[in-house]
């Protein structure tokens, strides 16, 4: 019988090497209890090595993996009190849809696993399927059935590697909503990895950003969305416009900063500048560019060179004349839109700008054509 | 950071190998049984052909290694029968064979599983039933013979030098066809697991490139059932070249194969180093056609 | 003419399944036979006699019983041999991978008469009799390998994810054994121990090396029987097994059929 522990999952100095690499560096996270976490980065960022750790799957080489006061990092995948929905699903094929769903249940010796199973497929909305094998079902509802066989057991963390990468688009967007659902009304605590961060940010109360094994930044999605602490951020959540430039003297009384970026004077507001740097990169997202004077100072003038037109929003590629493009969406509200081979003046307002350090790569996080 | 279970978080810890005896353990049993049941007996082959004496009175070991060239000076003719008669055997399976296999694989459709077991079916009697049922077939009285000699097919044979008669049975062409006869199954089966496993859309790709069919079998179809074809050849003819049984019940004092002599000098006549020593020159002869081959066809994935 | 042509390949196919074919049917057909004379190899006419008396010839079915009895133990103890093994090579990393690859293959890339020979020379070397025991020995040996490419096929198509998931919801491993992997590797382990029993049951090169007047097994009763004269009672038994072991791979995909269905 495994003893019950509740509270904050926290990771203290997580890592795990292998012999050519290193998945995780001390990593270091508090997850609160009840909330939706995810891990969100690229492939190859550690993200499912540190879920794995969590469930037990992989041994940590340093660190140690804690819930509430109860220290699991010494104890084996069965003894501890995580469940995980596993990226295929690793639904037993040999045994019915039932039977898969009562199995933890049962291995605890739980009497009343059926029935407990019965209700977990209902939560999913599975009930009819119960005595089918798993390869009867469609992938929409397997993966339903092995979230159903992780909840049934309601485990102190609930582990989600990437359960919806196998989705076609509509029904990930069901099941997104679903989870989220769930969670609320089963008041589990949900660490969901994933690459995609629409996802991340529609799903989770705070994201881990992760590149490289290390922890890139710590929040929730519109703090991390709106004000990134690394060009990886900018890059990898949404897409992000970055500008050469460099900090004029002190801050005024109103909190403005003056920048110079390619010989044009612009402000950025304080507390978007990180301390004492100099050089950076001035940072703004492509719907709060304007085409058009603002009235503000941040003007710049540019040509258009393409024009996308999505449905909801308008995506401009503006050429600057020091040779960058920068990226401009516009929504679709009627206002006029320009054509390829315009001249068009691009501003913004000061409290839409970001700062970073310059020393970082400029497209650090950029989604790569694979 | 404190910490709070006593472990310091720097230090790296050594990740237990658990269960590290556990493949050990598992192989034991069997491959101990294959080392002391297998190997050993080989050696023993090997030291028995190099003693001499008699049943009656013992045998010593007196590294006499002048019996091998006894042995081959004897009996090359068989030996070489063998490997002709397997190698042709082999070579027919194969023409034989791979249409079928091809069928199985890409064109039967819901008949599939009824074929396959069609396929395996004639090993549910035993082999030495069947291959008397061709003495049956193929008997002097029979149709089939009668067949062959009004359609004039036993003067070809017998042109050609197969048959010394003009009747089908205690020939060679008897031999090599119940060769044939008990070997296909055993080419059939891993062509057929090499085939289904082809793509139809190579196939198909091929075609769009403006590859007629037999070049779309030459280019594509064939270098992709290599594997079946390697493991098929290598599963016929090893047996094959040591199998006495065809020749013994289709075939006549011109068919003895080196398999026949071995069993009578073990068994009959008693003469164990030369039994001994013929044997041992059929495996290595064996071994070492076999390992020529599998390096010129290139497939490592022998188990 | 044309229909013939495009379907050339079936054609040729369906020939090559008849000439496999062929003899099982004579043998069926022969056990209908009346001889004259010691030989069952030329039609003389239709009688039943041997359907109902088909341990009627001397000794046949002792040896039918001789050869159930070593192939099912033989069967038995090489399965548990070869799917240790088969474990062994498809889930661990060990030293000495290749030589026991090899090992495991030589079996089946060596003449039977040559097996055969060498275990004689073995035994007499070390003096074990010929015999049962002898028999028995032989046949676990040859049948070990082939049990070991029938379970590890199976055992490479196992997702290990399973065994995780497993153990993710709370089975130690030898639950996880008995509950994950071994049903799902079984198919291939009855393919095994299938295949070792019907090796085992029809060898007969092997067996007749190391075999003795008190232990004739069914292969060897065949043989003697194509020597001094076939009694109609070998087509029989031929027979029988034909049709048993058709019914019961008939009736294997029947269930399984079902299964699937009624699920």
């Amino acid at each position: 019988m495994v003893e019950t522990t509740s509270g904050d999952l926290r990771l203290v100095g997580l890592t795990k090497s292998f012999e050519a690499f290193t998945a995780v560096r001390a990593l270091d996270l508090d997850i609160p209890q009840g909330s939706f976490f995810a891990l969100l980065g690229p492939s190859g960022c550690g993200k499912t090595t540190t879920l794995r750790m969590i469930a037990g799957l992989e041994e940590p080489t340093a660190g140690q993996i804690l819930i509430g006061d109860k220290d699991i990092t010494g104890t084996k995948a069965y003894q501890r009190n995580v469940n995980t929905v596993f990226q295929s699903y690793a639904l037993f094929p040999h045994m019915t849809v039932l039977d898969n769903v009562a199995f933890g249940l049962k291995r605890r010796g739980d009497k009343n696993a059926t029935a407990k199973a019965k209700e977990a497929l209902d939560l999913v909305q599975l009930g009819e399927v119960g005595r089918k094998k798993p390869a009867q079902l469609s992938g929409g509802m397997q993966q339903r059935v092995a979230l159903a066989r992780a909840i049934v057991n309601r485990p102190d963390v609930l582990l989600l590697d990437e359960p919806l990468g196998a989705l076609d688009l509509k029904l990930r967007r069901q099941m997104q909503i679903e989870l989220k659902r769930i969670q609320s009304e089963v008041g589990l605590t949900f660490v969901h990895v994933t690459h995609d961060q629409e996802e991340a940010m529609t799903m989770a109360d705070s994201i881990a950003v992760m590149n490289g094994g290390n922890l890139e930044q710590l929040g929730d999605p519109a703090t991390l969305y709106e004000q990134p602490r690394s060009t990886f951020v900018a890059n990898f959540l949404g897409q992000s416009n970055l500008l050469r430039a460099s900090v004029e003297g002190e801050p005024a009384a109103n909190g403005i900063v003056y920048v110079t970026s390619h010989g044009h004077k612009l402000e950025v507001e304080r507390e978007h500048l990180p301390h004492g740097i100099r050089d950076i990169w001035l940072g703004v997202r492509p719907e709060k560019l304007r085409l058009g004077p603002q009235g503000g100072p941040n003007q710049l003038q540019g040509e258009v060179s393409d024009v996308s037109f999505t449905g909801v929003a308008t995506q401009y590629l503006v050429r600057m004349p020091w040779g960058r493009e920068l990226v401009v969406v516009q929504q679709n509200d009627g206002s006029a839109r320009a054509r390829v081979g315009e001249a068009v003046t691009i501003s913004w307002a000061a409290e839409h700008g970001f700062a970073l350090d310059a020393s970082q790569a400029a497209d650090a996080g950029v989604e790569e054509e694979s | 950071m404190a910490d709070i279970a006593g472990v310091s978080t720097g230090e790296v810890r050594k990740p237990v190998r658990r269960g590290r005896l556990v493949p050990y353990v598992l192989l034991l049993p069997g491959m101990l049984w294959l080392v002391v049941f297998f190997v050993a007996p080989m050696v023993t082959l090997f030291s028995q052909s190099l003693q001499e004496g008699t049943v009656e009175e013992g045998y010593t070991f007196t590294g006499n290694v002048s019996i091998y060239a006894d042995a081959l000076q004897a009996y090359w003719p068989h030996l070489l029968r063998s490997i002709g008669y397997a190698a042709t055997a082999t070579v027919i399976t194969l023409l034989l064979g791979y249409p079928l296999a091809y069928f199985i694989a890409q064109k039967a459709g819901r008949w599939k599983n009824i074929v396959l077991v069609l396929v395996i079916a004639p090993f549910f009697t035993s082999f030495l039933i069947r291959t008397l049922a061709w003495r049956t077939i193929l008997s002097d009285t029979g149709p089939v013979t009668g067949f062959a000699q009004a359609t004039g097919l036993t003067s070809l044979l017998q042109a050609v030098g197969l048959t010394a008669t003009d009747t089908l049975l205690a020939s060679k062409f008897a031999v090599i066809a119940g060769l044939t006869y008990n070997f296909l199954p055993f080419m059939i089966l891993p062509l057929y697991a090499s085939l289904e496993r082809l793509d139809p859309r190579l196939v198909e790709a091929a075609s769009d490139l403006y590859a007629s069919p037999w070049e779309s079998f030459r280019r594509v179809t064939w270098p992709l059932s290599l594997p079946g074809v390697v493991a098929g050849t290598l599963l016929t003819f090893i047996p094959a070249a040591g199998d006495f049984i065809n020749s013994r019940l289709l075939g006549n004092t011109q068919t003895v194969m080196i398999g026949q002599v071995i069993d009578s000098q073990f068994l009959r006549v008693l003469d164990y180093p030369l039994a001994a020593a013929l044997s041992f020159i059929l495996l290595i002869l064996i071994v070492t056609l076999v390992a020529l081959y599998v390096r010129r066809a290139g497939t490592e994935e022998l188990v | 003419m044309r229909w013939i042509r495009s379907h050339l390949l079936a054609f040729a196919a369906l020939a090559v399944l008849a000439y496999m074919l062929i003899p099982n049917i004579v043998v069926a057909v022969f056990s209908f036979n009346d001889p004259v004379g010691r030989y069952n190899y030329t039609w003389t006419q239709f009688s039943t006699a041997a359907w109902t008396d088909p341990c009627g010839a001397q000794g046949i079915c002792d040896a039918v019983g001789l050869s159930l009895q070593i192939g099912i133990t033989a069967s038995l103890v090489a399965t548990v041999l070869g799917t240790m093994i088969a474990f062994a090579l498809g889930r661990y990393r060990f030293h000495g991978r290749e030589p026991t690859n090899l090992l495991i293959f030589m079996p089946m890339a060596t003449p039977e008469v040559v097996m055969g020979s060498s275990l004689l020379t073995l035994f007499l070397m070390m003096g074990v009799p010929a015999g049962r025991t002898a028999i028995l020995i032989a046949h676990i040996m040859f049948c070990v390998s082939f049990v070991v490419v029938a379970v590890k096929a199976r055992v490479a198509t196992l997702d290990p994810r399973l065994e995780e998931a497993a153990a993710d919801l709370g089975a130690n491993p030898l639950q996880t054994f008995l509950r994950v992997t071994l049903p799902l590797a079984a198919p291939g382990i009855a393919a095994g121990a299938l295949l070792a029993f019907s090796l085992s049951f029809d060898d007969y090169i092997i067996t007749n090396f190391n075999a003795s007047p008190s232990s004739i097994t069914f292969p060897m009763y065949v043989w003697g029987a194509s020597q001094r004269g076939a009694p109609v009672q070998v087509n029989v038994i031929g027979t029988i097994m034909f049709l048993l072991a058709l019914a019961f791979v008939f009736l294997g995909q029947f269930l399984s059929r079902r299964r699937e269905k009624a699920a």
